[in-house]
């Protein structure tokens, strides 16, 4: 059969699920299909239909039905974090709702109305959410409040003042109406605009750790919607085949076999940029399977003569390389080389190693696209609509309006899904066009396999550190010299000219070159390489993932050639940062610090560790306790984790980001490591990317610091700290200092 | 023609490839998304579903394996006492995050309360190790299922 014959779908069935789910919205639905050869954008008229808004829409946070349902629009996306919680929450306490009559749901791309307020475009990225809503989504709510009350008032014909509101309804003297009863007439009050916010001391909703997370009913009974699940009528599956390495592009394609697949409808070619994103051939089919076994069935030769072709042996000796020579300077404090050169009683030179990880999400990387004149609209867990809806329009050339992007959740991205290159948003789109041109006029759904995911890049840099510490006769860290070798995840993206500042990119320093510890004479200086073509991006954490690691590395190291106690050692440094001594005090007394730790079973050796970090304005410390088997094997036994975020919002989403974030840096810390060789990634799937399983999860006890401060981020800050509680413990059990990650085998070796 | 039953209900698909693995059937072809693609290689456990009561991996299980007996999803679960007191203590204790996991982590759960009713801590990291989570939600996953092994017992006392 014929690619033409069978490929051309005519959408215009009623798509019922997207206007229940979008209502509001306008969209497109197609009467018919042009001739393939004109091109998607030269197509006929289409028809455009939008449905009645709620009735009561006071501002771009908050639907009131007469139903009585209260919808929170979350700007930000749920990829696990739980932010949709948050946003309720701050959103449903100025509101005065009942917490059981929210729900919530994802805002589409629209950066006027939606941009997030710290970072100035719309995205969900460095532990930001509840950071930069606190006060956006209260006044939203009270807004909403203050119509309904002016709404009561009118009908009742009381004062405002006379009017209570309480979980969902208003109370007068002799009167009681529910939230959806005012919902038409409040739409009718004019919107106010000062509205006073509640003083904390009055709050029902936040702090309370008794509310339930907004997605944990469709979470567990399978109705929760991912990307992976989303379909159109007529949707065709993309299952792609990628060069093996980087920047190789097809030369040669035999797709016979993929085309005699039954289901398989297409085969295309699509064209990546040889930088950010895969050349490849794409199968389309009526169902994955199908989709799968065509790819599986094609025959290409891939021309490797501009590709990648350098192993991780070769690119650690470069770094090596690079760190005994000058680089950048990131911060500057005193003078080290004078004190280097003076008399000091200890040195400690050390060299770090950290591997690129992936960030493997349990959903891997999908895509929904469907091109219509003039544009196109994308269903996506977004993490990034600024940036994506600007990058899609830009190839398709259109007006980044044109570009409707529908929110959907996340299973998971840890950083995966907010790419300044958009690599697998504009992959899908690529290929819709190249479909488009062979006459699909079907919705695709680009969807990587799991060794798609593991080998796509964009991973969290390898790092290489070398650092030069002194200590004085009384064992005082006095002098720190640091040089950080890392791929910038900045350089070469449409932030690099506001992002780095004198050739530094500060991501990659970060934790180092601001570090809390009073040390008088530090320099950090950063080399970042140009010539490594494998693509990096933020991975939980971001640059802390790496340099907590160090930093806290090395000020154990230090403590214990000073022969000094190391939580003691760290607080003596700390002096000037009250909230970091504060979680460090906290975790140190709740875990029992003082006392001897409980001897193991014999021939096992036990042993704890304490890290204490900043990262994205929130205050964490950690203390691991760890159990060494005679063969080297171990097992965190538990963490005592204390943290200092200001207000807790949602008391219970902190433990669960502390636990959870835990688990993810443990996997990193115990068993991640992508690596390269001649270019080509050696991880395919979990056998080989190892993530963490259920026996290896310590036990976790989190301990939230009492704060009224303005709230901050819990999604990312666990995570760094982990890797050196963890390999600080196992010093202290076993005298062996780890200095490369993952720690694997090392202590059995 | 293929005559699956899946949670209670006997349906006929045609033309279906007997070699497609029971996850894309019951996903692509069946309509039922609440089993997810996580490997497609039996290493992460989302994709768990039942077979006659038994977890197994249905990335892996060609759909024609499980013709004649009862499939049973996450969508379906909810129908089984033990499936229902697992899916309760999940609620109860906030275990989810992303979710993506979870829909596999349930069906594991239930399978291992159906043939141990009060499992050890250890005896839970066994049965479950096979599913992946990386949110790291695997301390109320055991907690999640030392709640509801306590609700069933307690309901079988009374």
């Amino acid at each position: 059969m014929s690619d033409s014959a069978r490929d051309v779908f005519i959408v215009n069935e009623s798509r019922r699920r997207f206007l229940e789910g979008m209502g509001g919205l306008a969209l497109a639905i197609y009467a018919g299909a042009a001739r393939a050869d004109k091109g998607w954008a030269a197509l006929g008229k289409a028809d455009t239909k939008a449905i009645a808004p709620a009735s009561f829409e006071p501002n771009a946070f908050v639907r009131i039905a007469s139903d009585n349902t209260v919808t929170v629009v979350s700007k930000h996306l749920e990829m696990g974090q739980g932010t949709y919680t948050g946003l309720a929450t701050l959103l449903a306490e100025e509101l005065d709702a009942d917490w059981d009559q929210v729900r919530v749901e994802g805002a589409p791309a629209d950066v006027a109305r939606y941009k997030n307020t710290l970072l100035g475009l719309q995205a969900t990225g460095g532990s930001t959410a509840m950071a930069n809503s606190y006060e956006q989504m209260r006044s939203a709510g009270a807004v909403a409040r203050a119509m309904l009350v002016a709404a009561a008032a009118q009908e009742w014909k009381v004062s405002a003042d006379s009017i209570a509101v309480d979980r969902g309804w208003l109370y007068a003297k002799g009167h009681k109406a529910s939230f959806g009863q005012l919902a038409a007439k409040a739409a009718q009050q004019p919107v106010p605009n000062n509205v006073a916010l509640k003083n904390p001391k009055d709050f029902k909703l936040i702090g309370k750790s008794e509310l339930h997370r907004k997605d944990y009913a469709d979470k567990t009974d399978g109705t929760a919607v991912f990307t992976q699940d989303y379909k159109l009528p007529h949707m065709l599956v993309a299952v792609v085949a990628h060069p093996k390495r980087f920047g190789a592009v097809p030369k040669t394609v035999n797709a016979d076999k993929a085309r005699a697949v039954p289901n398989v409808a297409a085969v295309v070619q699509f064209s990546g940029d040889n930088r950010t994103r895969f050349s490849g051939i794409a199968v389309l089919a009526r169902n994955t399977w199908a989709a799968r076994s065509g790819r599986d069935a094609l025959e290409i030769d891939w021309d490797e003569s501009q590709a990648f072709k350098l192993g991780s042996a070769e690119i650690l000796a470069q770094y090596k390389d690079m760190a005994g020579r000058a680089g950048l300077v990131a911060c500057k404090e005193g003078d080290t080389e004078a004190a280097f050169a003076a008399r000091h009683a200890r040195l400690i030179e050390a060299e770090y190693e950290l591997p690129y990880l992936a960030h493997a999400p349990m959903e891997p990387m999908n895509c929904l696209v469907q091109l219509r004149e003039g544009g196109c609209e994308i269903w996506n867990g977004e993490q990034f609509q600024t940036g994506d809806q600007n990058a899609i329009a830009a190839m398709l050339k259109v007006p980044a309006n044109n570009v409707a992007l529908h929110q959907l959740y996340a299973g998971g991205s840890f950083g995966r899904r907010a790419n300044p290159s958009s690599d697998y948003l504009l992959e899908a789109v690529s290929i819709a066009l190249a479909a488009w041109d062979k006459g699909v006029r079907a919705p695709i759904k680009l969807m990587w396999t799991r060794e798609e995911d593991t080998r796509g890049g964009y991973y969290r840099p390898a790092f290489y550190h070398k650092a030069k510490l002194a200590l004085d006769g009384d064992g005082k860290l006095v002098a720190w010299q640091h040089h950080v070798v890392a791929q910038s995840i900045i350089k070469g993206t449409p932030f690099e000219s506001f992002a780095i500042k004198n050739g530094i990119d500060g991501l990659s320093v970060e934790g180092l070159a601001d570090m809390a510890y009073e040390v008088p004479n530090l320099r950090v200086e950063l080399s970042t390489p140009d010539n490594i073509r494998v693509p990096v991006l933020s991975w939980r954490s971001v640059g802390h993932s790496s340099n907590a690691f160090v930093s806290e590395g090395l000020v154990d190291e230090a403590a214990a050639a000073a022969g000094k106690d190391p939580y003691q050692y760290r607080r003596d440094m700390l002096s000037k940062a009250p909230r970091l001594k504060g979680v460090l005090e906290l975790a140190a007394t709740k875990a029992g610090w003082g006392q001897p730790l409980k001897p193991g079973a014999a021939g096992e050796k036990r042993g704890r560790g304490i890290a204490v970090h900043e990262a994205f304005n929130t205050y964490v410390a950690q203390l691991a306790e760890v159990t060494v088997k005679s063969d080297g094997s171990f097992k965190v036994d538990r963490v005592v984790c204390a943290v200092d975020c200001g207000l807790a919002i949602n008391p219970d989403v902190i433990v669960a980001q502390m636990q959870g974030g835990i688990g993810f840096g443990l996997a990193a810390a115990l068993h991640g490591a992508i690596t390269l060789k001649d270019g080509v990634v050696e991880q395919s799937n979990f056998h080989e990317y190892i993530p963490l399983r259920i026996n290896e999860m310590p036990v976790v006890d989190v301990h939230i610091v009492p704060s009224a401060e303005k709230p901050t981020g819990v999604g990312e800050t666990a995570v760094p700290l982990i890797a050196p509680a963890v390999v600080n413990a196992l010093y202290n059990a076993t005298g062996k200092r780890i200095r490369k990650l993952p720690i694997a085998n090392q202590l059995s070796a | 023609m293929i005559q699956l039953s899946i949670n209670g209900k006997v349906h006929s698909y045609d033309d279906v490839d007997p070699s497609m693995p029971l996850l894309w059937f019951l996903r692509d072809i069946a309509n039922l998304t609440g089993a997810k693609y996580g490997c497609g290689m039996a290493l992460c456990g989302a994709c768990t579903v039942h077979l006659d009561g038994q977890a197994v991996r249905s990335c892996v299980m060609p759909v024609a394996a499980a013709v004649g007996k009862k499939v049973t999803t996450v969508e379906g679960v909810v129908d089984d006492d033990v499936g229902h007191a697992v899916q309760a203590a999940w609620q109860k204790l906030d275990v989810v995050q992303c979710g993506y996991c979870q829909p596999g982590q349930i069906m594991s759960a239930t399978a291992l309360l159906h043939t141990n009713k009060n499992p050890s801590d250890a005896a839970i990291d066994a049965a479950m190790a096979g599913n992946v989570c990386r949110c790291g939600t695997y301390m109320r996953i055991r907690a999640a299922i030392h709640e509801a092994a306590n609700t069933l017992s307690a309901r079988g006392r009374s």
